[in-house]
């Protein structure tokens, strides 16, 4: 059982910041913006680790930072105070005392993410293949064929027929432009997989499949995961031990079975109740 | 019409400025190297990159070369061999490219080998590669610090897969010493080649972008492609498969360009260097005389 | 060895409900003991909290007192109750399984990598895991045309032979099984039951709730009786 990931205290403030900022938001305030300074507290002190081959769970509603964390590590965002390490083969990074160089190698090699808006994940400039092959590129791939076919492969696996490849993502639905920004997220074969509320606002039968999709790549591959996500159904399907959110702050964490059917804290209790 | 006017028409301070940015672009080849680009008396876009360079680097006794497209006789190889000829008195011109010390072009490099010691200083418009693919010079900074290029070889890919083969015709980003991608000025593919391990030293100046870059004399130019898809030269076949000659020298080894002819209406194929076809027609009226 | 695999000392489970301001008591006072090779059979009168035994040893439930003294494989003992999460997930993977009553499962997977699916988590090629998840699939006489189709849409007493085949298939040390027999025919009842058998032979420790007292009486080597927690008038519902 090998760690990957260790966060300890992650706190992110938008604004100036001030001496109050932590002592008067959060849960019991029931809410994020400082009452002195009017700087918005998107997180603070979330900690958790994540295992090798582990899907962890982030779940609150809107406003409880649990995209947060996840911008910070994928190195989208910069966190006012906390560590990261990084576990892989044999090194240990420190994520945020990394230059920005070295913040973009692991991104671009040893990290995936996938959005929930695909904008953010795909270059709408290129075809979906080329999109991947952007991601290949980057690490000195330098034979046509073998981008093509590792392309082609990605994408099947992603279930998007390989005749479109050539098309770009415009002419895609949502459920395939997630589909494409998946292969991409998987094609450097990253140890580490960020996925920010991937599956919302697409239709049920699409999530499900998807959902189906990235199980499958767990399980084949072994790649940790961190899933955001505001749908308890999601949690119940793919994470194996969850962290609840609420208004920046860490309310309850556990096995995911135990955070659904024995919820200790009031808030995860009522959440847990309301899901349809 | 005299005054005090410097040797090379700028001020010491400038020609000392672009000289330590050469030199600077000599030692991290295909880097651009941000310079002082003074107003020239021409406007911007008509070589005054490149004419910096020479004003900063001919001296007195030196012989320099002018070429636009391979032509010393085109109306802005004219001015600015002029201008240069007027602002550097004592130094000697030439349209010969074994005579030249300091060959000056646009858009070409010679056909004839250069030496070790010669010097060839190409006019760059863009001297970015990376401008087709991102807007910000910012970021363009720092994909080529980290020698990022992925999104420039997207578009090679692109183009394979809509056109099997790479489109880019001029302004062929090549890569230097292993490292910086440069855009090396809209020369045709067939030049590129000659920057690869080139004997001369190789100096690129943009005027408008302000930025001086170099090919050192030896150093790796390999031009972008992919192993399976090799980069290749401009092809002068015609219908039948046969390699077409200049109409004026019979050369079948250098770059023609395409003319019609206004009277025949037909198109017409000759050396794109006018010195080489020149020599050329020397040879071969040599031959005839010792066949005589 | 004569040691016990499972030892609970004290368990205790009581759920505080925050809305309704209640706390609601599920057991108290557990005391039991699992062998290998054994089965030990939970009974008791509903709501006495018997499957909240299961649930806290599994984890699902967060036992409020006591000690659940597992011993694992490498022979190190571990308190169930206060173990780190990952050393909980870790133990499901290779050596906990639990048997419950409720089938959740991926939409799309086909019945055969539902069952399968326990062994490839243990390192099984998935071709040998197949192979085993068909047999074990035909010996509790599951029809061959529903092997390729998702458990979606299965009858209880089918969705229930998918689930024993997916707890028995990896053999693990120690297993639950929350009323493994309740939607079934007598027919495939007297499978599951020569299946049990043969993996007590296999010397898997089992912990059972049976809803039929001759399984009692057939299977169990330990009978431990659960009372339900004083002052519970209120019959907990267990709603998983």
């Amino acid at each position: 059982m090998d760690k990957v990931l260790q966060v300890r205290e992650l706190s992110v403030v938008y604004g100036k910041g001030c001496a109050s900022c932590y002592k008067k938001t959060g849960p019991d305030f029931n809410s994020n913006i400082c009452p002195d300074c009017g700087s918005v507290v998107a997180a603070h002190d979330v900690s958790f680790d994540l295992y090798r081959g582990e899907i962890l769970g982030i779940m609150g509603e809107s406003g409880s930072g649990k995209s947060t964390a996840v911008k910070c590590l994928f190195f989208d965002e910069e966190p006012t105070n906390g560590k990261a390490l990084f576990y892989d083969e044999d090194q240990q990074y420190n994520l945020f005392r990394l230059n920005k160089a070295q913040q973009r190698r692991l991104r671009n090699h040893r990290f995936g993410m996938v959005y929930q808006n695909p904008n953010l994940g795909l270059n709408f400039d290129i075809s979906a293949g080329g999109n991947i092959a952007e991601r290949l590129l980057m690490s000195n791939v330098s034979n046509y064929s073998d981008i093509r076919g590792r392309a082609v492969s990605l994408l099947s696996r992603t279930e998007v027929l390989s005749e479109r490849m050539d098309e770009m993502p415009k002419n895609f639905s949502g459920g395939m432009q997630q589909r494409v920004q998946i292969a991409k997220a998987l094609a450097t074969n990253p140890p580490l997989l960020f996925l920010d509320e991937v599956t919302t606002g697409l239709d049920l039968s699409v999530q499900a499949a998807i959902l189906d999709l990235i199980l499958e790549i767990q399980q084949q591959s072994q790649t940790s995961m961190i899933v955001v996500t505001h749908d308890l159904g999601v949690i119940r399907l793919l994470a194996d031990r969850t962290l609840v959110m609420k208004y920046g702050r860490v309310i309850e964490t556990g096995l995911t079975d135990q955070i659904l059917e024995d919820p200790q804290h009031a808030y995860t209790q009522r959440l847990v109740a309301s899901a349809l | 019409m005299t005054t005090n006017k410097s040797f090379g028409f700028m001020d010491e301070y400038a020609k000392k400025e672009i000289r330590r940015s050469s030199l600077k672009a000599v030692a991290i080849p295909g880097y651009q190297v941000p310079y002082s680009s003074r107003e020239m008396p021409m406007g911007r876009g008509f070589g005054t990159g490149g004419l910096q360079l020479t004003l900063s680097l001919i001296g007195e006794g030196e012989t320099l070369k002018v070429i636009d497209q391979g032509a010393d006789d085109s109306v802005n190889a004219v001015n600015l061999r002029s201008f240069i000829e007027m602002t550097c008195p004592g130094i000697h011109t030439t349209t010969s490219t074994t005579e030249a010390g300091v060959i000056q072009s646009r858009h070409r490099i010679p056909e004839r080998p250069l030496r070790e010691d010669q010097l060839i200083v190409l006019q760059v418009p863009y001297p970015d590669a990376l401008v087709v693919v991102e807007a910000s010079e910012d970021k363009r900074k720092i994909l080529h610090g980290e020698a990022d290029y992925s999104r420039l070889l997207v578009k090679l890919y692109e183009d394979i897969v809509k056109f099997d083969e790479i489109t880019i015709s001029h302004r062929y980003p090549t890569r230097i010493h292993g490292h910086y991608v440069i855009d090396p000025s809209p020369i045709p593919r067939w030049d590129v080649p000659k920057m690869h391990q080139s004997a001369a030293l190789i100096l690129l100046g943009a005027g408008r972008e302000k930025k001086i870059y170099a090919v050192p004399p030896y150093t790796d130019a390999e031009p972008l492609a992919f192993e399976d898809v090799p980069f290749r030269v401009e092809d002068f076949t015609d219908e039948n498969g046969q390699r077409r000659p200049c109409a004026r020298c019979g050369c079948t080894t250098s770059f023609l360009d395409e003319y019609i002819d206004s009277s025949t209406g037909d198109y017409v194929y000759r050396c794109s260097d006018a010195d080489w076809c020149n020599e050329q027609l020397m040879d071969e009226s040599l031959l005839e005389v010792s066949n005589g | 060895m004569n040691a016990p695999i499972l030892r609970v000392e004290g368990f205790e489970k009581h759920f505080q409900l925050h809305e309704q301001d209640k706390l609601i008591p599920s057991s108290k006072d557990v005391n039991l003991e699992v062998y290998s090779g054994k089965l030990t059979a939970l009974i008791g009168p509903t709501g006495a909290g018997k499957s909240t035994i299961l649930k806290g040893i599994y984890r699902t439930y967060l036992p409020t007192a006591g000690r659940l003294l597992f011993t694992a494989e490498d022979g190190s003992e571990i308190d169930l109750a206060s173990a780190d999460e990952h050393q909980i997930l870790d133990l499901r993977l290779k050596e906990i399984a639990f048997v419950t009553q409720f089938l959740h499962f991926l939409p799309r997977q086909s019945t055969l990598n539902v069952v399968a699916q326990p062994l490839i988590q243990r390192g099984r090629s998935i071709e040998d895991a197949k192979d085993e998840a068909r047999e074990l699939l035909a010996a509790m006489k599951l029809p061959m045309r529903l092997w390729e189709i998702s458990p979606a849409t299965f009858s209880g007493g089918e969705k229930q032979r998918v689930n024993l085949a997916r707890g028995l298939i990896a053999k693990p040390r120690l297993l639950l099984l929350d009323e493994p027999t309740a939607s079934l025919d007598t027919k495939t009842t007297e499978r599951v039951i020569s299946l049990i058998e043969s993996l007590k032979y296999e010397g898997v420790a089992m912990l059972a709730i049976f809803h039929q007292p001759e399984l009692v009486d057939r299977l169990a080597d330990d009978v431990v009786e659960i009372q339900p927690p004083e002052n519970s008038n209120l019959i907990l519902e267990e709603i998983a």
